[in-house]
């Protein structure tokens, strides 16, 4: 029998406001463990939650980015539940009325297409704290620096098919989050991270199976590993006789396969109700469409705009506007050598070469984004040549070197004296004598030769067009 | 300043503690909060003084009532000496300025140990003040120390403690009532002046009745409840408690306004002005008595003295009628089941983890919970975790929460409509006088279904004050409850005023 997958996600993204949801602390990654906690993220008897607003106008950009609804009458309610790593032992979250609702956004469907994924809901949240295992003392130790950091979690309909739609709605959501500012979407610090709920079907039933939930798995691979082994699974189940049981489960990256964690019948009764201690928040039209218009142009139109005004292929455009870092530097570039196709080129090769061979993340790039554009106007300029931009690339990247300081300082900037040239290469065509005479016999291969030897007696510092030019110039005397 | 104190406060026409003080002591401890601003502004006494008075009388008859949980001498006598070079160059902070007072201890206290009268939180020194602490000390008053309550202010008879019951001062056989009992009884017993508490059920009002003291239990939101831990959120209000309206008054100036730092703190519509308050009178005041507060279940004796209080307010120029107030029979059950459910959730932080006792003997993480809550949790608390996260849970949400959350807006739909048609709702704090120690924890439904006329003023968010209104045949307080409109606390302060000055005048 064909089994048909069904997979609905819940995202949970930490937002990129500098302070955390309800309280002044910081929301730095990597601090030395609770260094950054106070009385009222830490929990203390007698504390008390004052709303971060710009959480809210986060909240609203995300929303109106993914076409959401706003919910204009906000309330936060509490979901209660014991855990060390969250001190009040109930979690600030939205069940009732969350604040975005009824979005969608276009992904690359299996079949080749393209579909619209319903996303159900996005509501406000705050994280909770660490928990740090010590080997040595066999203990657990609590880090609350990350508690209270806010979290928005995007929660869609079970409209994917498979792990590729997943893929694509997460690069394409992240994308989203990082150009509208919500989020910096660091996955492996944990700032995006997905619960994906699976079941399957046979090809044609209406109804839905019994799913499993994979909770907290935070790179792409392991999202695609995941949801191929669960449905492999549960297939596989199907098939011997059995029932899927509805339960969550913990993914093992590194083991490729998930174990049990809870049942539904030990699932936890989180007892939520209103959160007594923040009144609602009203959020007016003005508000949304100050936010509306405040909103950067967005993936979706940047690469049809790269396809219809620069001319860019499909597959370059969907690569420069998949990440926010690389649609910067292409932007920054084009401003600065005024190339669109020249900056596209590079990024396409150069830029994305050394982000595989170093194994750098676009967000990572430490090289002032000018830096192309300035090298593309020395290339451009017979400055120096294409071998060399690329020999200066590498050190730009890998060092953030300024291209025309660099190239000056170690003196790679092309002859300009036509004289010098000349003189160099009739030295050669001394030294050639035969190769001159096949050419004048007409072996045109010997030109080529020619070429060669004048570039090497030039040490390559000659530009190519002139070294072609005053060569043909010679040899047709 | 204006006020008059020429008049004894109500309270005074009780039986006065048993026990005789040192006089020297009696004279100073003796005064009302605002009497005692005054000697001190008059340098007939200096702040150092006051509390040499105020720890002597404590000293003597702290082991009879046991009003206190913790007292900071230390940190009391270095707040007079800063404050008293102030006071010496004329740089009055506030009305009470070097007044000492007793502060209850679930507000929570910079370096001074904020126990919540629990096993819980018995080493708990909070590292950040209460916001209504950092107010009173910006007034230059002197927390004297921190007074006894029943356990996480869930009770009230103040017998739930982890410290010991306090005995009530006007006949220590009986109860001083609670949850903030040790403020009320510190009052009635001389052993402070002036005092903080906090209401979420009549946790201010009705034990200021029963010790034949005023307490004010202020609009929600008028007060800044950050620093004082929470039992029910959405209930709780801190206010000031005070042997008359005006010493209440004058702290509520000093505590009131809105608070960055709690959300559900609001602006008033005009800020509170003490003096201009209690001069007003209850000249021209509609009074509503609810007909369902004078029914069956309320002690003919208490019946007596709270409508001897209405014709003292109709004899001052005010008119009085009965009116039909609906919903009172369901404030009882509303009441609980939305403080307890908020309560399960309040007090979930204390599992041994960050927070709160630790057990000993526990394990494995689990044993950690249920050892540690087990341990330091006492009886009622429990049973109102247990009823709240019952209430909350799955199933019953529909059928109780959000009933009772239904209830509570027609409770203050009901108030609403009162308001349109009377200033000021006046009925008794409690069908009767104080129970003896010992009988009320025995029933505590029965407990509970005494605290029918103070909770629907919580439900509702609407301010309310409790004064002595005269005494039952043993000589027990009976106190009067005045109800008003969300900030008019005003018009509470004034009609109080106007009652304790003009009704035996």
């Amino acid at each position: 029998m064909r089994y048909e997958t069904v997979i609905g996600l819940e995202v949970h993204t930490e937002l990129a406001t500098k302070s955390k949801i309800f309280c002044g602390c910081a929301t730095k990654f990597g601090g030395a463990p609770n260094t950054q906690v106070c009385p009222v993220c830490s929990g203390m008897p007698g504390t008390l939650p004052v709303l971060n607003r710009a959480v809210v106008d986060c909240a609203i950009r995300a929303g109106l980015a993914l076409n959401c609804e706003i919910t204009r009458n906000n309330k936060f309610d509490r979901k209660n539940y014991f855990y060390p790593d969250l001190p009040k032992a109930y979690q600030v979250s939205q069940l009732y009325a969350p604040i975005c609702t009824d979005g969608w956004l276009e992904v690359a469907a299996e079949d080749g297409g393209t579909k619209r994924v319903s996303i159900r809901e996005i509501h406000m949240e705050e994280d909770a704290g660490k928990l740090v295992h010590d080997d040595w003392e066999d203990a657990s130790l609590a880090d609350y620096n990350r508690c209270g950091t806010a979290l928005l979690e995007i929660v869609t309909q079970p409209d994917f098919r498979a792990a590729s739609e997943v893929v694509d709605y997460i690069e394409k959501l992240k994308a989203i989050l990082e150009y509208t500012g919500v989020s910096d979407c660091k996955m492996q610090e944990g700032s995006l991270r997905a619960d994906i709920n699976l079941s399957v079907r046979p090809v044609g039933a209406k109804e839905l199976g019994t799913r499993t939930e994979m909770k907290n798995i935070n790179s792409l691979r392991a999202i695609a590993r995941a949801i191929e082994a669960e449905t492999a699974r549960q297939i596989e189940l199907i098939e011997d006789g059995g029932r899927v049981v509805q339960e969550t489960r913990r993914w093992d990256d590194s083991a490729g396969e998930s174990c049990s964690m809870r049942a539904k019948e030990d699932a936890q009764d989180y007892r939520y109700f209103p959160e007594p201690d923040l009144p609602p928040i009203e959020i007016t039209d003005a508000q949304i469409a100050e936010i509306r218009a405040s909103l950067p142009e967005l993936p979706q139109a940047k690469r049809r705009r790269y396809m219809e005004e620069l001319g860019l292929p499909e597959y370059d455009t969907g690569i420069l506007t998949g990440s926010v870092y690389l649609m910067r530097l292409f932007e920054e570039t084009c401003a600065a050598c005024g190339d669109p196709k020249e900056a596209a080129n590079w990024i396409m090769g150069e830029v994305l070469g050394q982000l595989k061979l170093t194994q750098t993340l676009p967000e990572n790039m430490i090289f002032a984004p000018a830096s192309l554009g300035k090298l593309i106007l020395l290339l451009r300029g017979n400055v120096i040549n294409r071998g060399t931009a690329k020999k200066v690339f590498q050190k730009v990247f890998a060092e953030n070197v300024d291209p025309e300081q660099y190239v000056k300082e170690h003196n790679l900037a092309l002859m300009t004296d036509g004289g010098a040239i000349r003189s160099a290469l009739e030295g050669v065509l001394a030294a050639n004598e035969k190769s001159v005479n096949e050419y004048r016999g007409g072996k045109a291969q010997a030109f080529q030769y020619l070429i060669g030897q004048g570039m090497r007696a030039l040490r390559g510092q000659a530009p190519a067009q002139e070294v072609t030019r005053l060569l043909k110039e010679l040899l047709d005397d | 300043m204006a006020h008059n104190h020429n008049a004894e406060p109500v309270g005074a026409a009780c039986k006065p503690p048993v026990t005789p003080h040192t006089p020297a002591s009696t004279a100073i401890t003796s005064l009302t909060a605002l009497q005692l601003a005054a000697k001190l502004q008059a340098r007939e006494l200096t702040v150092a003084q006051a509390l040499d008075a105020y720890y002597a009388v404590i000293e003597e008859l702290e082991p009879k009532y046991n009003c206190y949980i913790h007292l900071c001498r230390e940190h009391a006598y270095a707040r007079a000496a800063d404050i008293q070079p102030r006071i010496d160059a004329g740089e009055i902070r506030s009305a009470l300025a070097g007044v000492p007072i007793a502060v209850k201890d679930l507000i929570c206290t910079k370096g001074i140990p904020t126990t919540c009268a629990s096993r819980m939180l018995a080493d708990f020194i909070p590292p950040y003040d209460a916001t209504v602490i950092e107010k009173i000390n910006a007034a230059d008053m002197i927390v004297l120390g921190k007074t006894n309550m029943d356990e996480f202010a869930m009770g009230s008879t103040t017998e739930t403690s982890y410290f010991g019951p306090t005995r009530n001062p006007r006949d220590p056989a009986h109860v001083p009532g609670g949850s903030s009992g040790g403020s009320a009884a510190a009052l009635a017993a001389m052993e402070a002046p002036i005092a903080l508490g906090t209401d979420t059920g009549g946790s201010i009002r009705q034990p200021s009745a029963y010790c034949g003291v005023t307490g004010l239990k202020p609009t929600y939101g008028a007060v800044s409840r950050y620093g004082a831990v929470a039992y029910a959120s959405s209930l709780d209000q801190i206010g000031p408690m005070g042997r008359d309206a005006a010493d209440c008054a004058a702290l509520f100036e000093i505590i009131a306004g809105q608070d960055p730092r709690d959300s559900t703190s609001m602006a008033p519509p005009a800020a509170f002005d003490a003096d201009a308050a209690l001069a007003k009178g209850v000249k021209g005041l509609r009074i509503g008595l609810p007909e369902a507060y004078f029914g069956e279940g309320l002690q003919p004796e208490a019946a007596r003295a709270v409508l001897a209080a209405r014709e003292v307010f109709v004899s001052l120029g005010a008119e009085a009628e009965s009116f039909a107030l609906p919903m009172t029979e369901y404030a009882v059950p509303t009441y609980y089941i939305i403080a307890c459910a908020e309560a399960c959730s309040n007090l979930s932080r204390y599992d041994g983890i960050k927070y709160g006792h630790s057990a000993e003997a526990a394990n494995t993480l689990r044993e950690t919970y249920i050892l540690s809550r087990g341990e330091g949790f006492g009886m009622e608390v429990k049973r109102r975790i247990m009823l709240g996260n019952f209430v909350l849970s799955s199933g019953y949400f529909d059928a109780y929460y959000k009933k009772a959350l239904q209830a509570k807006r027609m409770i203050q739909q009901a108030f609403a409509g009162a308001f349109e048609k009377y200033d000021l709702i006046l009925g008794p704090v409690t069908p009767a006088c104080a129970p003896k120690a010992g009988e009320s924890l025995a029933d505590p439904l029965k407990m509970y279904l005494s605290d029918i006329y103070t909770v629907m003023v919580n439900l509702a968010g609407l301010p309310a004050i409790s004064l002595p209104c005269g005494t039952n045949a043993r000589g027990l307080p009976i106190g009067l409850q005045l109800i008003g409109r969300p900030f008019e606390e005003g018009t509470l302060f004034a009609a109080a005023r106007a009652y304790q000055t003009g009704a035996f005048a």
